[in-house]
């Protein structure tokens, strides 16, 4: 008998065992207090938690994994951190909005953040999952008004209320390497230099004097992208409807790419972004002249990947305002803390010592007007090291001031690395035009089956 | 005392020991099984956030697909494998046959098999992200190509549909050959001694005795490591993803049938997928019904058959 029942029991574990992963966390005696004793924030790096350590006084202490700061109230702040890549993150995070309702108040999502290219898919107003700010305690207008006007735009449905916002603003600049341009042009002044590519038809003319002297100006078609691209007039998708309008602009960089490629101006070694030769072209050996990045940019891409010393890379105006990247913050629906939630936003995105705050600690470029402004002059405290003491906010916030944001739509992530990936092909001579066209017809089909038609531009 | 206990059955025991695997897999594998073919006849995906359907809609993915390109992605996904699988089943025969024959004497035999499978033991993915680097125009390949002073220019090998497609397919070779060596080997040996001993008495050259002997006697196991080879290849995926970043570039030429399947899943589009799915089952089906067969032979030694011939010659 003895044996009979061990050997249930034994099963019973194994049982058990197997079965383990399907049971619900059991929740601790459900707390009737005002604020949540718990903060759950999606995020995709470490780089929202650093600035909220710097700048939200409230912090205490962060655990040595980084995974659960403490606040002085004894609330916790719960990092949830998948990585961006392959859309791990917003994977992670479309299941746990989904399961919010029903979650126990210690394990609803309280804050998310999310990056300009899909910022839209939350901000939509029938999906309702990032609060609209208003409902915080959070006036626009008034708290938020020196922020820049498009991250506003940005972070907002179609109705014009804001749901999001942000504490960096991506204003991109053209950073060119000094040596080369000793070289062709005499002189590596960033005014100079900066008169040479103030617009796409001197930059090609620059370019021709560059491959005289054997020098490439971009690395890839890909770096031009994202001055065309978001710079479009109408959305890839108006709201309601499900047709693809493709942009002129997005014609024009097809046309333009093909012609600068084939005049030898990018390397045509280097195919699209984030890959190895890319990053090997902004190396020491490469004859890349010049790259097309935000604050970001420099700091976590050309920074890491050069191995000469400092000072060797300058910054000036690139051929056209641009915005690329920015990553916004949102109170999730159903939050059981929106008092914490409330400040962290205040004190992250709207006030203006901590953003420069933040402009000095982490080199970005912050969303305070007139703080950018302060900061461009003052080249004693806002100079880069990297580049050589120069003071890169002179540059960035003349760009920001004029950037016109491309109206966003639900399918800008699947468009940009869609219409990339197939015109690759027809810029690397692998298919003719109309064959590109057709790929990328089928390619953004898979990716939304919603969508019906694809409207091309008159050429 | 009762005397109903007449035995004592211990095949109770049995069941409850293997209940666990039961309802594991009955949870995990036969339920999302039955899911995913049910979800075949629906219209359901996410669209942004927001989930639509599921709507019964019948057939439609079905023909939906028949008109896609998905014929052409099975024509990729065949090539692909072909051109893996030649240069692995010769290879590998040739292998086998030297590695068992006592005569060849080969010193170190153990050190190269542990050799030859050793890619086999690699991720495919890290694999495919090894050759990716080896291989890009800025690669190592390169590099020694053209400090060798062989080429002028670098050569773009991703960049062509040719080859992408053979390092597909030498990838794929170089994984699959040893493992394929190891399996023929143990068919190999399988051959009773007597035969060849046979066979070389009546003056049998080395070549003969491998078409005429060896090769006809592992016919099944070669059969078997076909249509293995073939399922395997069907849901060929983490090479040619990995190496064209889930493109299937140029031209989607090298985009295989559960790349076709994969991109489908990034809008969680379960109909389509299910129904993909559905098709490739199917065909699996199919060819697992041959193995069956063949693993299964009542005529092993081939006298039924010549029975059969015998009578209707008898009969005429």
């Amino acid at each position: 008998m003895k044996k009979k029942m061990v050997s249930i029991l034994l099963t019973a574990a194994i049982i058990a065992g197997t079965l383990a992963g399907c049971g619900g966390k059991t929740d601790s005696a459900s707390q009737t207090t005002e604020e949540g004793k718990v903060i759950n924030i999606y995020c995709w790096n470490n780089e929202f938690r650093e600035r909220v350590e710097a700048v939200y006084p409230e912090v205490k202490e962060t655990s040595a994994d980084g995974t659960v700061t403490t606040l002085n109230d004894g609330t916790e702040i719960h990092w949830i951190v998948n990585p961006n890549q392959d859309g791990v993150y917003q994977q992670k995070l479309d299941e746990a909005l989904l399961n919010q309702a029903d979650a126990a108040a210690d394990d609803k999502i309280d804050i998310f953040l999310s990056e300009t290219d899909y910022v839209n898919k939350y901000t939509d107003a029938d999906a309702d999952v990032a609060m609209p700010l208003a409902d915080l305690g959070i006036d626009p207008d008034t708290d938020l008004a020196d922020q820049y006007s498009f991250t506003k735009v940005t972070a907002s449905d179609v109705n014009g209320v804001q749901r999001g916002s942000t504490w960096q603003c991506c204003p991109g600049l053209l950073v060119y390497r000094r040596d080369i341009a000793m070289d062709v042009f005499g002189t590596d002044d960033p005014e100079a230099v900066g008169e040479k590519v103030k617009d796409w038809d001197t930059l090609k003319a620059t370019a021709a004097e560059l491959k005289a002297k054997g020098y490439y100006t971009f690395a890839s078609y890909a770096d031009t992208f994202r001055l065309y691209g978001n710079s479009i007039d109408q959305p890839w998708v108006s709201p309601g409807e499900t047709v693809i309008k493709v942009d002129q602009k997005i014609m024009n960089w097809i046309n333009d790419s093909k012609e600068w490629l084939d005049a030898g101006y990018f390397d045509k070694n280097v195919k699209g972004q984030w890959n190895a030769d890319w990053n090997q072209a902004m190396g020491s050996a490469s004859k890349v002249f010049a790259f097309l990045f935000p604050a970001w940019g420099i700091d976590f891409t050309l920074s890491p990947n050069w191995d000469g010393g400092d000072g060797a890379w300058a910054v000036t105006n690139p051929p056209q305002e641009y915005n690329w990247g920015g990553s916004y913050v949102h109170a999730c629906t159903g939050t059981d803390n929106p008092q914490h939630v409330k400040e962290i936003i205040l004190a992250v995105t709207a006030d203006k010592d901590n953003l420069l705050k933040i402009s000095r600690d982490y080199t970005d470029f912050t969303n305070t007007q007139s703080g950018m402004q302060e900061a461009a002059a003052d080249d004693k405290n806002f100079s880069s090291e990297f580049l050589g003491g120069q003071n890169a906010f002179k540059y960035f916030a003349p760009v920001a001031e004029n950037i016109v944001i491309a109206p966003l739509s639900a399918y800008d992530q699947g468009c940009v690395e869609l219409i990339q990936n197939t015109f690759g092909d027809y810029l690397q001579n692998q298919v003719d035009f109309d064959k590109a066209k057709s790929n990328f017809e089928t390619a953004i089909k898979e990716r939304y089956p919603e969508i019906t038609e694809i409207q091309w531009p008159e050429q | 005392m009762k005397l109903k206990r007449k035995s004592i059955s211990y095949a109770k025991w049995g069941y409850v020991f293997i209940l666990p695997f039961f309802l594991s897999f009955f949870v995990f594998s036969l339920i999302p099984l039955a899911d995913t073919i049910r979800y075949s006849f629906y219209e359901y995906y996410r669209s942004g956030i927001k989930e639509i359907g599921p709507k019964f809609i019948g057939m439609e993915n079905y023909i939906s697909l028949l008109k896609s390109d998905m014929i052409r992605y099975a024509g990729n996904t065949l090539i692909l494998w072909i051109i893996g699988f030649i240069p692995q089943i010769v290879i590998a025969l040739l292998l086998a046959s030297w590695f068992v024959d006592a005569r060849l004497k080969i010193h170190g035999l153990q050190f190269f098999k542990v050799v030859i499978y050793l890619p086999n033991l690699i991720m495919a993915s890290a694999f495919a992200m090894l050759f990716f680097t080896m291989f890009s125009t800025g690669g190592p390949i390169n590099s020694i190509l053209l400090s060798l002073g062989w080429i002028k220019t670098p050569i773009d090998f991703m960049g062509t549909v040719f080859g992408t497609r053979s390092l597909v397919g030498l990838m794929n070779f170089l994984m699959w050959f040893g493992n394929t060596t190891i399996m023929l080997m143990a068919a190999i040996m399988g051959i009773s001694p007597d035969i060849f001993e046979a066979s070389e008495l009546d003056g049998c050259s080395s070549i003969q005795r491998f078409f005429y002997v060896t090769l006809p006697l592992i016919r099944p196991i070669l059969a078997y490591t076909l249509i293995t080879s073939i399922i395997g290849g069907l849901q060929m995926f983490d090479v040619p993803q990995i190496l064209t970043n889930g493109q299937g570039t140029p031209d989607r030429t090298s985009m295989t049938l559960i790349m076709f399947l994969n991109s489908h899943l990034k809008s969680r589009n379960y109909g389509m997928a299910g129904s993909l799915s559905v098709y490739l089952f199917i065909v699996s089906g199919i060819l697992c019904f041959f193995v069956y067969r063949m693993t299964n032979d009542n005529d092993p030694d081939g006298s039924k058959a010549a029975e059969k011939k015998n009578r209707k010659k008898g009969r005429r």
